[in-house]
């Protein structure tokens, strides 16, 4: 246990790097750091939430028909993949913190398959948008599929799917970022360059990845639960 | 005090290793400080090159130099040049880069290899951006203002866009690492109360490269979507509306007018302390109004928009708002005259370039107000009176910052004094030769001469001569540093540790700094511009 | 360096029982949310919809991102997202919220 101890010190102090003073010191501020990254993040997401609110605001009827075309079932099951993966996440962390890096790999891997679950739901909605027509651009076609209501406001349903496909497509970009990162923590967990004395790395991925989900925790709302009954 | 240690070459950071390798994967922030300003000069240098085009072209009042599509093209190369790649990195980038740890008292940024990476991006941006410049050019002006942009424009706007969108992440990255460097990075004893105000300053203009680049970043994406794929979000025609790119464009672009001026601010406070020999009145209340500033400049952006059809109710709000920012900069600049009264005063060219802007920056400002009323901005809107107004915060104010703290810290830069009889000619040359471009413009606003077009009726003629007179003697003034500063770096006097007698842990260390910044760790017993209990030495170099 | 003794720390250890608690919790807000966008409470949908979503996102952002067990500064951090999201939210609505508002009195 003793020289074990010694060899995760020794693992730790390669880790260090020259600026700063001591381990702690380190590790906040890298933690710090990404807490800041992911605030630039929000304002990022936050640019196409402003024009969501515009729009939705101006035309709500017709972001109520284009909610319509959503597959709740899909959505949903995407939301409890990702609120899986996000746990399977929290609990690799903190096998990295009480210095378990096989539980950490194995936690991580599973992480990964959710991630990858996530992305095949989304890419069979993106199919099926995308052999509807509904996709923004000059092939853009849009019909309720109920003769009784045709669309009211098709030009402006182009709007929702623009919105849709810019704030889900930007979402899933993060989602394949995170995915590679996870990946590269599983490489260098097998490596053992993690232990309790250092694993920022591990720490800050994970809360890259507890962000992600939490995008998605609102566009799932913005974008499918507009109104199933209401509208239309 | 030093002359001992100079003649024994110390090791520094500019020879502690050699080879372009060594300065290519460099994680120390002096050498990236170094690429920075070399980089950004040859952007001032080309940006100045189609400023010196739009004067000539405006000499006479026909168009006859370029055509009407060419002028377009030059003064949107003009704006993006100099906005998105010399004046939001100049001041943090460069000299904030070099001094702020140092200031600190810490051996380098909080991420190194995070500040080399935003380098990196920087030149990306800027060679994309290029490209699409050399390849045809963009004419949208610098704000990329839509339906134009997205769907009118022949031009290679997305090209341009995606420089932008880089760069955009370099200053993102630059912006973290300072705050995160201030906050966890200081010496111990140097307490938020102890901080000098160019790293305060500096923090108020990390705030707003965090929070309002991605906004940018997100928008000028949407810009390039819309082009390429028709998506309509801001196409008019497929119901979208043109206003609300001008909402998100601005939710960043105004806070950034005061990303280009806060640093800037922060490098008069210091030279204004030293060379008046006293500390900073009010210090308190010049640190908070840089924060105040950098919040105030997000409540305020639709003063860019009272004429584009908003709703008059909300110009009311904005127009009420914009009136908030007078008050952190009046205070600044009320407290650097008190600083001065009563002051030990020396005139070395920094101090020069202290009070230019001092000047031109209180000018810029009111000028300001007047456009932030709504009467008077329906009568003076996308006229000369606007870029008069903007030139003098930011030419006036920003680039006379970046001078004066350009040569306050080249001998820590270099070790090297430039020459100061040259130098204080170059800061008059610079003074009279801005007043005569810029002044002008204000008349001919006034009198109704739009922005934007390459001909004007002859009787607006005086002025516009009299205008492109000016930029003439004012690139003669930037010429000049270039030129002296080359030279000083061979024959220049060795300039000592501390050539100003300054207070302040930059100037503790030897000139120019060793890698690691300090032999041990500083300890701070003493507040920030203690010059009561400096040693009253004059300052002897350059006299 | 100057303050990082007094701020507390990252490294907290959470119970992996509070873990399983808090996907529990998550899982049954997402059902219902789904549930409660089935029945046709008027403007009520978005609210309850927004509620929820908040309800979620602070719990991952409490527990799983450790907000609680986190420094001040990082607390902070959250805030100004938070703040400043807002502006931008609310200073662009004020303009679409009034247009359509009467400008000259009479019309």
């Amino acid at each position: 246990m003793a020289t074990s101890d010694i060899g995760d010190i020794q693992v730790a102090e390669r880790a260090l790097q020259h600026h700063f003073a001591d381990m702690e010191q380190q590790r906040d501020t890298a933690s710090f750091g990404m807490w800041m990254f992911l605030l630039t993040e929000i304002m990022f997401f936050g640019g196409l939430f402003c024009a969501y609110l515009v729009y939705r605001a101006s035309y709500y009827h017709a972001f109520v028909e284009g909610s319509q075309k959503m597959n709740i079932t899909l959505g949903a099951t995407n939301t409890a993949v990702l609120i899986c993966s996000s746990l399977t996440m929290a609990l690799g962390v903190r096998a990295a913190q009480m210095g378990k890096p096989k539980l950490m790999v194995i936690l991580l891997l599973i992480t990964i398959v959710f991630g990858f679950g996530f992305l095949g739901i989304k890419a069979v909605e993106y199919h099926e948008h995308w052999v509807n027509h509904e996709f923004p651009g000059p092939s853009f076609h849009f019909e309720t599929g109920d003769p009784a209501h045709p669309a009211t406001d098709p030009q402006h349903t182009e709007i929702y799917f623009s919105l849709y496909w810019a704030m889900t497509g930007l979402h899933a970009l993060h989602m394949v970022i995170g995915i590679g990162l996870v990946a590269w923590l599983v490489i260098a967990g097998l490596m053992g360059a993690y232990t309790p004395h250092y694993y920022n790395p591990v720490e800050n991925v994970g809360l890259y990845w507890h962000f992600v989900d939490l995008v998605w925790i609102y566009l799932f709302p913005m974008l499918y639960l507009i109104s199933k009954k209401h509208g239309g | 005090m030093a002359t001992a240690v100079q003649t024994v070459e110390r090791e520094n950071y500019l020879n502690s290793n050699y080879g372009i390798k060594s300065w290519l994967l460099t994680t120390d922030h002096k050498r990236i400080a170094v690429l920075y300003l070399i980089s950004i000069t040859a952007m001032f240098w080309l940006g100045g090159f189609f400023a010196m085009m739009i004067r000539l072209e405006l000499l006479t009042p026909a168009g006859d130099l370029v055509s009407s599509d060419t002028y377009n093209k030059l003064f949107t190369m003009h704006g993006i040049i100099m906005v998105f790649f010399f004046l939001i990195p100049a001041v943090p980038a460069v000299i904030g880069n070099f001094v702020v740890p140092l200031m600190v008292g810490a051996k380098d940024m909080a991420f190194p290899r995070v500040n080399l990476l935003s380098w990196y991006l920087y030149m990306a941006g800027a060679i994309t951006a290029l490209t699409a410049m050399v390849t045809g050019g963009v004419d949208t002006g610098w704000t990329f203002y839509t339906p134009f942009s997205t769907t009118y424009s022949n031009t290679h706007v997305i090209g341009a866009a995606i420089g932008i969108f880089i760069a955009g992440f370099s200053s993102i990255l630059t912006g973290l690492n300072f705050i995160v460097t201030i906050h966890r990075m200081r010496a111990p004893g140097l307490t938020w109360r102890r901080l000098p105000l160019f790293c305060w300053s500096n923090y108020a203009a990390a705030i707003i490269m965090v929070l309002g680049t991605p906004v940018i970043a997100i928008t000028l994406l949407l810009v390039a979507l819309e082009r390429a794929f028709h998506i309509g979000i801001f196409d008019p025609r497929l119901g979208g509306d043109p206003i609300l790119f001008q909402h998100l464009f601005w939710f960043y672009s105004h806070p950034a007018v005061y990303l280009m001026i806060l640093p800037g601010m922060g490098v008069i406070s210091e030279i204004v302390a030293c060379f008046s020999r006293k500390r900073v009145f009010g210090y308190e209340f010049v640190a908070l109004a840089s924060i105040a500033i950098a919040v105030f400049g997000f409540l305020v952006w639709a003063h860019h928009m009272f004429v584009a059809g908003i709703s008059v109710y909300a110009a009311l709000v904005f127009s009420l708002l914009s009136y908030l920012v007078a008050i952190p900069s009046a205070v600044k600049v009320f407290n650097w005259t008190a600083t001065m009264y009563k002051g030990s005063i020396s005139y070395n060219t920094p101090m020069l370039y202290a009070f230019g802007f001092i000047g031109l920056f209180t000018v810029g400002g009111l000028t300001g107000i007047f456009l932030a009323s709504l009467g008077i901005d329906v009568h003076v809107h996308d006229t000369y009176f606007v870029i008069a107004h903007f030139h003098y915060v930011m030419v006036g104010g920003g680039v006379m910052a970046y001078m004066a703290g350009l040569h306050f810290w080249w001998p820590k830069m270099t070790g090297k004094m430039y020459p100061e009889a040259w130098a204080k000619l170059s800061a008059l040359l610079v003074f009279v030769g801005f007043n005569t471009t810029f002044f002008p413009q204000f008349i001919l606003g006034y009198m109704g001469s739009p922005r934007r077009y390459h001909a004007y009726p002859p009787e607006f003629q005086v002025l516009n001569v009299l205008s492109t007179a000016g930029a003439s003697i004012l690139a003669v003034g930037y010429v000049l540093p270039m030129i002296y500063f080359v030279w000083s770096l061979r024959y220049g006097k060795d300039a000592g540790p501390n050539p100003w007698n300054a207070t302040g842990l930059e100037w503790m260390t030897s000139s120019p700094p060793p890698t690691h910044n300090f032999d041990e760790t500083p300890v701070v017993t003493w507040e920030a511009y203690d010059y009561e209990h400096q040693p009253q030495e004059e300052i002897t170099v350059g006299h | 360096m100057a303050e990082h003794k007094e701020t507390g720390s990252v490294g907290h250890i959470a119970p992996a029982k509070l873990y399983v608690a808090i996907w529990a919790i998550l899982t049954a807000l997402t059902l219902t949310t789904v549930l409660v966008s089935l029945v046709d409470i008027g403007p009520m949908n978005v609210v309850v919809a927004l509620v929820i979503a908040t309800i979620k996102g602070t719990l991952v952002v409490l527990f799983f991102m450790h907000l609680r067990y986190s420094p001040k500064l990082t607390m902070a951090t959250v805030v100004a997202a938070m703040f400043w999201l807002f502006l931008l939210l609310s200073l662009t609505m004020t303009d679409y919220l009034t247009r359509a508002w009467p400008t000259y009195p009479g019309h």
